[in-house]
C-alpha cells in the first residue's frame, strides 16, 4: 500500500484516529508521518494525569477561566518553595515536605483518589520513637476492630483510651 | 549494548510460574524517595547526580544485587532506550528525557531500578506467568535490603511519600499481562472490562495508555496505593486474575463447542502466514501469535512450542530485531528480515 500523503513510498505507519465516532484510518510513509508529527509510540506520549489531578483540584467554576493573579498569600512548601497552585498545574509535588506543608488540602485530594487518607502498609524500619508508635497504634487498631466484632465492648474502650493516648504522645 | 541479551528469552516471556499458558507476567513495582532530596521532576542536576551516587553505594552495599550492572542513561542509545522498552525493564516514561537517569539491571533480569524516573527509585520485580506474591516478595526484599543504606521519604500518615499524589501509601502498582483472545472473540471482554473497572483495578491494552488492545493481550493493575496494605491490593489483584482465567477459559470451551472449525481455520491460517510471509510488521505478528498461542492452548496446535512462540514474539520487536541481527535498520528491511527469521523458525526456509 502507498503512502496516503505522498503517494510514492510505503505506507509503513498506521494511524487510527477516532472523531466523533467516526473511524478514520491513515496510511502513511515514515517520513510522511514524520512531518505530520507522529513518531514511535514510545515518544511524547501524553500524560493526561497532571491534566485529571489539576481537574480535581481546581474548583468547577473556574475551568476554563484564565488563571488570576492572586493577591493574597498563597501557601508554598517551606522545604522547596513550590506553590500549591504550581502543584495543581503540574499535578507532581517537589520534595517529600510539600505533603507537610500541604497535609489539609492532599487529605482531601487523596481521599478522591484513593477512597482513603491513610496508609496502611509496610513500615520501614527508620531511626525514631515515632515508627513504634506507628506500629503500636497500627496493632492496637487491629485489637480494637476484632473487640468490636467480638462486641467485648469494655476491652473496646480500654484499647481506644490507649491509641489515644499514644496520639497525644505524637 | 544489549546485543547477547537480544538472543535470551526476557524475564518476562519464559513460559513458566503459574497459569502461563494465559498470563504472561507479573510485574511489581514500588515507588520510594530520598529523604531531604527533591523529586526529580523538579530537582536540578547536581541533585540528580546526588540520587545516583547514593543509589550506587546502596547497590554495593547490598548482597542481594552483587551479580547485576548500573546504567547511566548518557550511555544509551535511542535503540537501547527502545530494547530496554520491549523488555519491560524501563518504562516509556524513564526514556523520554535523557537527564541524569539510571538504570540498574539485576541478575536474570528479574529486578530492575529505575533512578530518577517520577520518582527517585522505582523497584521492579518482573516474573513469567501469575506470580504476583512472589514478584512482590523480591521487591519488597530488595526494598528492605536498599533501606538499609538509604532513609527513604516516609510519612506516619501518608505513607512511602511520592511525586504523584496517585501513588502514596504503598507505592505499589502491582499487575499482570494477560492474554485474553476467547473473552474477545466472544465479545464478552467489555463486560469483563467493566466489571474488573468497577472493582478498583485498572485496565489497559498492552503497551500501555490509550494504545489500541494488541495481541488480544490486557494489563490489569492496582488503581489505588493509598489505605490498603500491599498484601491486601495484591490479594485483590490475585482473586481478580483467576476469576478472568475461569472466564477466558469457559469462553474458550464455549466457542470450541459451538464454532471450532471457524477457531481452528483461524489459527491454522495464522499459522500458514507466519510460515509462508515475505514481509510482515511487528504489530501483525503480534496479533497472528494470540491465535498460534490459543490453538496451543486448546490443544489445535502442537508443531509449536510456548518457548518458540515467545521467542517470535520478542525478537519480532523493532528494537529487539535490530539488537539481534546487530544491525540498525529501516521499517521496510526490518519487515523482511522479520518474516524470514519467522520463517527459519518454523521450518520452511524457502
Amino acid at each position: 500500500m502507498l503512502c496516503d500523503d505522498c503517494g510514492k513510498k510505503e505506507a509503513t505507519i498506521q494511524l487510527t484516529q477516532i472523531i466523533n465516532k467516526e473511524k478514520m484510518t491513515l496510511n502513511l510513509c515514515q517520513s510522511c508521518a514524520d512531518k505530520r508529527g507522529f513518531h514511535s509510540p514510545f515518544e511524547g506520549v501524553p500524560f493526561p494525569l497532571a491534566e485529571f489531578l489539576s481537574s480535581m483540584i481546581t474548583p468547577l467554576s473556574d475551568i476554563g477561566k484564565k488563571p488570576v493573579a492572586r493577591t493574597e498569600k498563597e501557601i508554598k512548601c517551606a522545604n522547596c518553595g513550590m506553590s500549591f497552585s504550581q502543584f495543581a498545574s503540574k499535578g507532581r509535588l517537589g520534595c517529600g515536605n510539600c505533603y507537610k506543608s500541604f497535609r489539609t488540602q492532599l487529605k482531601d485530594l487523596l481521599r478522591k483518589i484513593h477512597g482513603s487518607d491513610r496508609h496502611r502498609g509496610k513500615i520501614p524500619n527508620l531511626p525514631g520513637m515515632e515508627m513504634e508508635h506507628l506500629k503500636e497504634e497500627r496493632k492496637l487498631q487491629e485489637e480494637l476492630k476484632k473487640a468490636i466484632d467480638e462486641e467485648n465492648f469494655e476491652m473496646a474502650a480500654q484499647i481506644r483510651d490507649k491509641i489515644k493516648n499514644i496520639q497525644e504522645k505524637k | 549494548m544489549f546485543e547477547e541479551l537480544a538472543g535470551k528469552p526476557a524475564s518476562w516471556l519464559t513460559g513458566e510460574g503459574n497459569n502461563s499458558e494465559i498470563v504472561l507476567s507479573s510485574r511489581v513495582r514500588l515507588a520510594r524517595n530520598i529523604s531531604n532530596l527533591p523529586f526529580p521532576s523538579v530537582a536540578k542536576s547536581e541533585d540528580r547526580e546526588k540520587v545516583i551516587t547514593f543509589v550506587r553505594k546502596a547497590i554495593q552495599n547490598d548482597s542481594q544485587l552483587k551479580s547485576g550492572q548500573l546504567y547511566s542513561s548518557s550511555e544509551l542509545s535511542g535503540l537501547d532506550k527502545d530494547f530496554l522498552i520491549e523488555r519491560h525493564l524501563v518504562s516509556p516514561e524513564f526514556m523520554r528525557e535523557g537527564d541524569t537517569r539510571a538504570l540498574f539491571i539485576g541478575e536474570e533480569e528479574k529486578i530492575s531500578l529505575m533512578i530518577n524516573e517520577e520518582d527517585h527509585i522505582r523497584i521492579q520485580a518482573l516474573r513469567s506467568g501469575l506470580e504476583i506474591k512472589s514478584a512482590f516478595e523480591l521487591a519488597d526484599k530488595i526494598d528492605t535490603g536498599l533501606s538499609s543504606t538509604l532513609e527513604f521519604d516516609f510519612d506516619p500518615e501518608f505513607g512511602y511519600l511520592t511525586s504523584c499524589p496517585t501513588n502514596v501509601g504503598t507505592g505499589m502498582r502491582a499487575s499482570v499481562l494477560i492474554h485474553l483472545p476467547g473473552l474477545v472473540l466472544t465479545k464478552e471482554i467489555e463486560n469483563v472490562i467493566s466489571q474488573v473497572t468497577k472493582l478498583g483495578l485498572t485496565v489497559r491494552g498492552f503497551y500501555g495508555e490509550g494504545s489500541e488492545v494488541l495481541g488480544n493481550l490486557i494489563q490489569i493493575s492496582n488503581q489505588t496505593t493509598l489505605g490498603k496494605s500491599e498484601e491486601d491490593l495484591i490479594e485483590s489483584l490475585e482473586k481478580v486474575t483467576q476469576q478472568i482465567i475461569e472466564y477466558e477459559n469457559n469462553s474458550r470451551k464455549t466457542l470450541y463447542r459451538e464454532a471450532k472449525e471457524q477457531i481452528e481455520d483461524k489459527i491454522w491460517r495464522a499459522f500458514g502466514i507466519l510460515q509462508n510471509a515475505r514481509v510482515i510488521t511487528s504489530n501483525e505478528v503480534t496479533n497472528l501469535l494470540s491465535a498460534i498461542r490459543l490453538g496451543l492452548g486448546m490443544g489445535t496446535l502442537t508443531e509449536i512450542s510456548l518457548g518458540t512462540i515467545n521467542q517470535i514474539l520478542l525478537i519480532s520487536f523493532p528494537a529487539h530485531l535490530q539488537k539481534y541481527f546487530n544491525k540498525e535498520m529501516e521499517p521496510n528491511e526490518r519487515d523482511i528480515l522479520r518474516a524470514e527469521f519467522i520463517r527459519k523458525k518454523l521450518g520452511k526456509q524457502s
